[in-house]
Parts: structure tokens; C-alpha cells; sequence
């Protein structure tokens, strides 16, 4: 054995000559190790594949002559990117490759931005200058960002647009939920701008709950929010029996009563269900308050409350003199004050006190409270944070109650405790957390929340965006957030328009909501007799619409004080009112209008102006234009209808003055006979 | 002596790590019935974004040879990487049905999903399910789908939204009618969306969205319109199957 190893040592390194020979051949082998690894690597594999995946294309020649062999590179100093994915994704600017499912061969799919401005990993993350599969899409012990899943891809349009951004609807409805669902309420955002994001979820004030509702409701509440009303956004807490009695103890015997905001029963609540819906259907109240149809779907607006088992939550009392002057109660609710009067009053509370549900509150038995439960509610609210939404006197708001999620997109995953079977990845533990926040920990303060997996995919989305790159950019990269406006309207008609919750529909200067049109400029567009009839009783002028304006028993002097303050202060400075007639308008013009109206522009696609043969059913009803806009607004509106109303859907035809003025001709000759007489009367 | 007993040992102890993982090995689910055929009872041809978790679940129903539903069988989803399911097999409940919910993968395309069962002979039968995912084009031209186009070119009215489409006097197509929309390039649809109607001596009550709609918004819609058409258009969109 051993003369074996002997003779074979003197083999190779006998004498001098034959051990300078073999180590030169060890060193040799060992130096072509290098160059060989190279030759093997993934992405030479990758290319070659590409070239034979190429060549059986009938545009192989121009594939062919784009290709480009070797490590590909985007480097984006400024930005901080040193991106190599192309060496391996050899097709992604070849747009005749879309229809190619073979990674990593496909074309990127179009997106606004050029690939080699901003590179791969600014929107997928991963590690750039990686050359390996593994290591470019995976965390690495020196790489921890994974290549976000395409679902979350919108995150990264956040990190620089900093406002609503047109095709990334995951995004922009995941931004809005952090601000509907109340979760900046407890966890601060700042945003990369400096603002702070701001809630819009409008939690009640529970200072004076018990003039609304019974303790026992807001026990059932607190047990199962959802419960009493599916679409519900309060989160359920999870709190055992004693806990939520001790909390409805302490809210009732903390709230204070409003002188006002309940009154002696004046009218009984009728028990007539078809005047009262048909009261409920002209007021227009599904616009913003939902109910659960026998169906089980939920239909109306999300703007107020869930109505469905509102008979078992409100006092008589009360929701009679919410209906009567809502303000009472809370001066800022979106609701209108409707001036009812009591017979209404009494048919719309009786129809609403018999939305009722008797299970809701049957195994709700709860004996009067004690001091000591009173106390212990009272620790418990302060411990759940529920002043962080709601306000409750005597209790402050307490500050940063939940950990700041400003830079939440760029936590290290060193930092977060995992559950068991997870994968370890950013995206998964904020989806998770969202799903089911309790199960990372008992006793976790974050209360379960009712999201479909859609919107927990939305709002991961919206608060990946958060994170150091949004924080880092130079200026000039971002994009900014159309500035919220605070406008609200002076004086005495500032007053009534605020009574009357104007704007929790219509938008003006910048500010209020978007179910009914901008009124900025509507002092330029409509004619004062139309206006103060409208007014008086809103007629319908969409008939295509489920949202319309209810009639609010406005008195003539504050029709006439609303009227005097549109037509003067919400003036176009593009339209003159006054710069064109009313009437008058030659034979020959008006009836080339109409030809061009049904003929040339088609108009009566979406327009009716001749009730008998026209049945568009898109636009408003143009049958008495005539009475009820300026000649002035009509023809600026034909000319460029974006430039009115930004983001009205009217098509911009370019159309010439010539044609708009003939339109404009014809259609101020539609005075709509009947109405106009009453209108004069 | 002590090679035999080595060798017995690791006998036993390969024997017994094989039974164990058996029952791991083949899916949980034992059925405990069979069918010859399985159909598609709701959920197909779907849009969703890319990722996205479909709107309505998939439904399928197992039936027997003479066409009543059969309780027990076993259905097993598949379809290309990326794909979700949830479950992703299970047995068919009293009316013969199994639902999944289904999450597309990360590109845009067509996603072609199978389910499958087996038959008294355990011979595989299974039912194509087609589904489409939208990239950030398509999802562009959906939003302005929504916003400008169906009102007129969807016939059906939703809660919200009143068709017009029978108010008109010539009728739009529907994005999804293939067999027509396919017949013109993106050049004609440009023009058509660009210039209304007339453009291609069609109804002028389309009217002409060029000064309105950006160029890039009108290939978004246009990338729409074929994402959703029906049949797709050949080769326009990249299709991913189950492997």
C-alpha cells in the first residue's frame, strides 16, 4: 500500500522538471475554472435560449440584429440603479413579443415610462446588479428585497406620484381605504410631501351617545360591529362580555346631553310603510344611506350610515330631532337639514323605526352598572385607543397610539416576527397583518378588521408606496398631490349652504364631494329664473341617474339669497353670461343647428331634446336648455367642454364658432313650452 | 452478524419513512365518487388585473353519464405558475359543484385554467376554464371603459349604471363580440375612436374622442377591447397553460 502512494508521489514530483510540469497543470486548471463558470453562467444559458426561441419567428432577422450578447446594464446614477436584468430578459423592449409566455423572453408590457429611464428595480425592486436568477429575484443573506409580486407592482408608482395616478386602480383605492378606514387615525403617515395623511372616515362623537342609542345596543355594537350592519367599517375588537359591559357603562355614564338634540315625540311615528318608503325615495336617501335589500345585497351610497337595522339602534326621540335639524346633535355630519316638516317627520321616523331586528339585541341583558365597571370601562377605552377616532369627552386623543407607518414599505425583515409557515417577505407580513392582526400576537391592541382580500391587496399595495425611495427622491422626480382646498363659502348664504350640506355632493373651488356636478362656475351657466325654480323643486335632468337632488323646503327668501349668491360669486372668468341673447336667434341659424345636432354630432346619441323621437339617455335632458342655461355658457361649452368642467365625459368635437353658434341657436330655441309658463307664473 | 442487522434496520427504517409520506404524497382528499364529465357552472371568462383575485369564484360541476350531478368526486385545479387557487382541489358537494377562489398570475395575458376529475376507469377527464388578466395598459383602458364607452357598448345596466345601448338606432358593438372587432386593425380602431364614426362610414352617433382622449388613452382602450374580445385575437396577447 504504502510503496503504492510512494511510487506514485515520484511520479509526479519524482524530480524537479515533472513537479514544475504537474503543478503548472494544477494552476492551469484551476485558472480556467474562472472562465468556465463565466461560460456557464445563467445568463449566457438564457441568451442562447432566446436566440433558438428566436429563430423559428418569421421576424427573426430583426430580433436577431437587436440582440445583443453579453451583460446588458441600465446605470442611473442619480438614482441609484445599476440594473443588469436585461442580460437575462433579453426581449423586454421587443414589443412584437408581447404574445411570448416564456420567461424570462417577453416584452415588457407598456407602461408611460421609457425602460432605460428609470430601470427594473425602481418599480420591482429585487437586487439589480445581480447576474443569477436566484440572487436578483430573492433575498440573499446580502440582499434582503425580494422582487415584489406583480400584484403590489402599483406600490411603486406611489413612490413618486404622490396623488391619484390614471390605471393603477389597486393603488389609488388602497391610499383612499387608509384614509376611509380610519387606520390613520392610530398609525401617522407622513407623507414624502411633508403633509400628513388625513382620515376621512368621520367617526361619531360618543360625548353624548346616550341621548342617541341604549346602552345595550352599543354593546351588541362592540361585541359585533358588523352585526348591526354589514358594511360597517368600526373594527371589531374582540372583547369578551364583561369588557364591552364595563365600555357601554362607561359611555353612557360619561355622555352629556345636548339640549335639543332629542325632542318630545311631537309627531307619532306613522306606521304607513308606503308613504314612508316613497318619503324615503324622494328625499333621495339611498344616495348616501345604504340597506340590505330581502336579497341580501347592500343597496344605497356609503357617504352615511347603514340603515337596515336602524330601528334597533336609535331612540324615537332622537332620530326625530335629527330629522327635523341634524346640526343640533353635529354641526360638521355630511346630512342635510331637509326643514321636514312634522308630518314628514313622522312618516320618515316611523318608516325608519321599523327597519328593526330582533335578534340583534335578544341576548343582550345587561344589569345596571357599578362604579367599579364605569372605572374599568373607563381604562379600557384609554387602553383601546378609542379616543384616537372617536371623540369621547374627558378622554384626550392620545398621540402616535399606534407605530408610525411613514416608512413602512422599506422595513427591514430583520425587524418583523414572523408567524409559523409564512413566507418571509415584506409583502406577506403587512398582507397579514392586515388579514389578522391578533394572530401575530395576543393581546395585540390592532382590531380585526372586515376586508375582502381585494382590498387588503389594495392597501398593502398603497402602504408598500411608503417607503425610503419616496423619502429620498429629488424633487424633480415626483409628482405631486392635487392640493386639497379648504373653500368654504361666506356670509349668509355660506351659512345655508353649509346648513344644507351642499357640499357633501357638489364640489366647488377645489373642495366637497363628487356625486353631483361642480358648481364653481354655475353662476355663468344657468339662468336665474331656472335656478330659483330648481331650487324650489329640483327637477330631474339626468334621468339616467339614481343620485338626483332632493327637494330641501327652502323658503322664496333663501331660494332667493342662494340664487343672488351663485349667479354672483361662482362666475367662469373664461364665460361672459351676458355676452350672448337669450332668444332671438334667425330661423336659418337655429335650423342648421338642429341639422348639425342630429346629423354632423349626432347629439341625440346621449341627449333628448324632442321627448317624442329622441332617447339618448346619457347626458341631461335638453328639452328646456333654452330656459335653463346661457347662450354665453352653451357655446363655451360646445367649444371645449373640459375646459368647464374638467373631466366631464362630453366628447370635445373642435367645433368651429360657426357650428357651435348655430348648436348654441338651436338649442336656446328649446324653452320647453309647459314648464316655462309655470316657471313665469 | 452486524451487517445483516445493519441492513434490516435501514430496511425498516426506508419501509417505514415511505409508508409515512404516502398518505402525504397523494392528495387528502379521497373520492368517493366518480363522474364522466365535468362542465364549468360559473366563473369563466373573467377580468381581473394581474394578480388579482377574480371577482366571482370558478364553479364546477361533475356530472355522471346521464347528466345528474355527482356528490363526492374529487376535482383538482391547475393552471400556469402563478396562479392561486383556493382550494385547489376538493370534492364535489351535494349538487355536484366544487367553487374555488382564483387568484391570476403577475402577467398580463390569458390564463387558461383545468379542472379535472377522474372517472370510474381513473381515466383523467377535465374542463378548460379561460380567464384574462389585465396589465397596466389594459387597466388603464378599462377605467376609461367605464368612464366613456359603456354606457353605449354594453347592453347590460347595472345598478348604477343605465345602458344606453337601447336607446340607440344603431346598435355599438360590445367590446367582448370578437367575431367583429377582430376583423379591424388597431389603425382602424384608432380612427374610429379618434374621428367617430364616419371615419370608417359608420354611424356618426359614435362620435369622435380625439380631442378628448389622449393617444396613449386610445391604445389603452384599444388594448382593452382586444384583452376582453371573444374569441381573442390571434396572436395578440400571449396565453399561459397549465403545464
Amino acid at each position: 500500500m504504502k510503496g503504492k502512494l510512494k511510487a506514485f508521489w515520484s511520479l509526479l514530483f519524482g524530480d524537479s522538471v515533472r513537479a514544475f510540469g504537474v503543478v503548472s497543470l494544477v494552476f492551469l486548471a484551476s485558472l480556467a475554472i474562472a472562465p468556465s463558470k463565466n461560460y456557464f453562467s445563467e445568463w449566457r444559458h438564457y441568451q442562447r435560449g432566446y436566440l433558438k426561441m428566436v429563430r423559428n419567428r418569421a421576424d427573426a432577422v430583426t430580433l436577431q440584429r437587436h440582440f445583443q450578447g453579453g451583460i446588458q446594464q441600465i446605470w442611473l446614477p442619480e438614482i441609484g440603479v445599476v440594473d443588469r436584468c436585461e442580460s437575462c430578459h433579453v426581449g423586454l423592449k421587443e414589443s412584437s413579443l408581447a404574445n411570448v409566455s416564456l420567461q424570462p423572453y417577453r416584452n415588457h408590457p407598456v407602461i408611460p415610462h421609457k425602460l432605460g429611464e428609470f430601470g427594473c428595480t425602481i418599480c420591482h425592486r429585487g437586487q439589480g446588479a445581480a447576474t443569477t436568477v436566484s440572487e436578483a429575484h430573492n433575498s440573499t443573506l446580502a440582499w434582503e428585497q425580494p422582487v415584489l409580486p406583480a400584484k403590489y407592482v402599483e406600490s411603486s408608482c406611489g413612490t413618486c406620484h404622490r396623488g391619484p395616478v390614471p390605471g393603477t386602480p389597486r393603488l389609488n383605492e388602497g391610499r383612499r381605504l387608509l384614509a376611509s378606514y380610519g387606520c390613520v387615525n392610530c398609525h401617522t403617515i407622513k407623507l414624502a410631501d411633508g403633509a400628513t395623511m388625513k382620515p376621512t372616515d368621520n367617526p361619531p362623537s360618543l360625548s353624548h351617545i346616550a341621548d342617541k342609542t341604549s346602552r345595550e345596543w352599543i354593546y351588541a355594537w362592540l361585541k359585533d360591529p358588523q352585526a348591526y350592519a354589514t358594511t360597517a367599517t368600526m373594527p371589531n375588537f374582540k372583547l369578551s362580555d364583561d369588557d364591552a359591559r364595563d365600555i357601554s357603562a362607561f359611555l353612557m355614564a360619561n355622555s352629556t346631553p345636548i339640549s335639543g338634540d332629542t325632542l318630545a315625540i311631537s309627531a307619532k311615528p306613522s306606521s304607513d310603510p308606503t308613504a314612508g318608503a316613497s318619503l324615503y325615495g324622494e328625499s333621495f336617501c339611498a344616495s348616501c344611506h345604504a340597506v340590505q335589500n330581502a336579497a341580501g345585497n347592500v343597496v344605497g351610497g356609503d357617504v352615511g350610515p347603514e340603515l337596515t337595522r336602524v330601528g334597533s339602534k336609535v331612540k324615537p326621540e332622537w332620530l326625530q330631532a335629527w330629522l327635523r335639524n341634524p346640526r343640533i346633535y353635529n354641526d360638521g355630519t355630511p346630512m342635510p337639514h331637509y326643514r321636514f316638516n312634522d308630518g314628514q317627520i313622522a312618516t320618515l321616523s316611523g318608516f325608519l323605526l321599523a327597519k328593526t331586528d330582533s335578534d340583534l339585541l335578544a341576548n343582550v341583558h345587561l344589569d345596571p352598572s357599578t362604579p367599579q365597571q364605569v372605572a374599568h370601562g373607563k381604562r379600557l377605552v384609554s387602553d383601546y385607543g378609542c379616543a384616537s377616532c372617536h371623540e369621547i369627552a374627558g378622554i384626550k386623543k392620545p398621540d402616535n397610539f399606534a407605530p408610525e407607518l411613514s416608512r413602512i414599505g422599506s422595513k427591514p425583515i430583520t425587524q418583523i416576527l414572523f408567524l409559523a409557515g409564512m413566507p418571509h417577505t415584506l409583502p406577506d407580513y403587512i398582507a397579514g397583518k392586515i388579514k389578522q392582526p391578533r394572530a401575530f400576537t395576543t393581546g395585540l391592541k390592532m382590531p380585526q378588521f372586515t376586508l375582502t382580500q381585494t382590498q387588503i391587496d389594495d392597501i398593502t399595495t398603497a402602504l408598500l408606496s411608503l417607503n425610503d425611495r419616496a423619502n429620498s427622491l429629488p424633487p424633480s422626480m415626483t409628482v405631486a398631490a392635487p392640493s386639497e382646498s379648504n373653500y368654504q363659502p361666506a356670509g349668509q348664504a355660506g351659512k345655508l349652504i353649509h346648513d344644507m350640506a351642499c357640499m357633501t355632493c357638489h364640489r366647488i373651488n377645489g373642495h366637497g364631494g363628487d356625486m353631483a356636478p361642480d358648481l364653481s362656475w354655475e353662476g355663468s351657466s344657468v339662468q336665474r329664473q331656472w335656478l330659483t325654480a330648481f331650487l324650489k323643486n329640483p327637477n330631474t335632468l339626468r334621468p339616467a341617474l339614481i343620485r338626483r337632488m332632493p327637494k330641501f323646503n327652502l323658503t322664496d327668501s333663501e331660494v332667493n339669497q342662494l340664487s343672488d349668491y351663485i349667479l354672483a360669486v361662482y362666475q367662469s372668468p373664461t364665460v361672459d353670461r351676458d355676452s350672448m341673447p337669450l332668444s332671438g336667434y334667425p330661423a336659418g341659424q337655429v335650423e342648421l343647428g338642429k341639422q348639425l345636432f342630429y346629423g354632423k354630432y349626432s347629439c341625440q346619441a346621449c341627449h333628448i331634446v324632442d321627448s317624442n323621437t329622441d332617447k339618448g339617455y346619457i347626458g341631461p335632458t335638453l328639452t328646456q336648455v333654452g330656459s335653463r342655461l346661457t347662450a354665453a355658457w352653451i357655446f363655451q361649452w360646445l367649444k371645449d367642454p373640459q375646459a368647464l368642467r374638467a373631466g366631464t365625459i362630453e366628447p370635445n368635437r373642435a367645433m368651429s364658432d360657426e357650428d357651435a353658434r348655430a348648436i348654441t341657436a338651436f338649442l336656446m330655441s328649446q324653452k320647453g313650452g309647459k314648464q316655462q309658463e309655470a316657471a313665469k307664473k | 452478524m452486524k451487517l445483516p442487522s445493519g441492513i434490516l434496520v435501514l430496511t425498516v427504517l426506508s419501509f417505514a419513512t415511505s409508508c409515512a409520506r404516502k398518505p402525504a404524497s397523494i392528495s387528502a382528499l379521497q373520492p368517493t365518487a366518480y363522474g364522466n364529465a365535468i362542465v364549468e357552472s360559473s366563473g369563466d371568462k373573467q377580468v381581473a388585473q394581474i394578480g388579482a383575485t377574480l371577482h366571482d369564484p370558478v364553479v364546477v360541476q361533475v356530472n355522471d353519464d346521464k347528466g345528474n350531478a355527482v356528490t363526492g368526486a374529487l376535482v383538482e385545479f391547475s393552471a400556469a405558475s402563478g396562479v392561486v387557487f383556493d382550494p385547489v382541489s376538493a370534492l364535489t358537494d351535494s349538487s355536484g359543484q366544487v367553487t374555488t377562489n382564483v387568484s391570476l398570475g403577475g402577467m398580463s395575458g390569458r390564463y387558461e385554467l383545468t379542472a379535472s376529475t377522474f372517472d370510474k376507469s381513473h381515466k383523467p377527464i377535465e374542463v378548460k376554464i379561460n380567464e384574462t388578466a389585465l396589465g397596466y395598459q389594459q387597466t388603464l383602458g378599462r377605467q376609461l371603459n367605464e368612464k366613456y364607452c359603456e354606457r353605449c357598448h354594453n347592453p347590460e345596466s347595472t345598478v348604477e349604471r343605465v345602458s344606453n345601448y337601447d336607446n340607440l338606432a344603431v346598435k355599438p358593438h360590445p367590446f367582448n363580440e370578437g367575431g367583429t372587432l377582430n376583423k379591424f386593425t388597431d389603425a382602424d380602431l384608432t380612427a374610429i375612436i379618434s374621428y367617430g364614426g364616419p371615419a370608417l362610414n359608420k354611424s356618426a352617433l359614435m362620435p369622435a374622442w380625439g380631442n378628448t382622449l389622449s393617444k396613449a388613452e386610445i391604445q389603452g382602450l384599444i388594448a382593452y377591447i382586444r384583452a376582453v374580445s371573444d374569441p381573442p385575437l390571434h396572436g395578440s396577447e400571449a396565453t399561459f397553460k397549465s403545464n
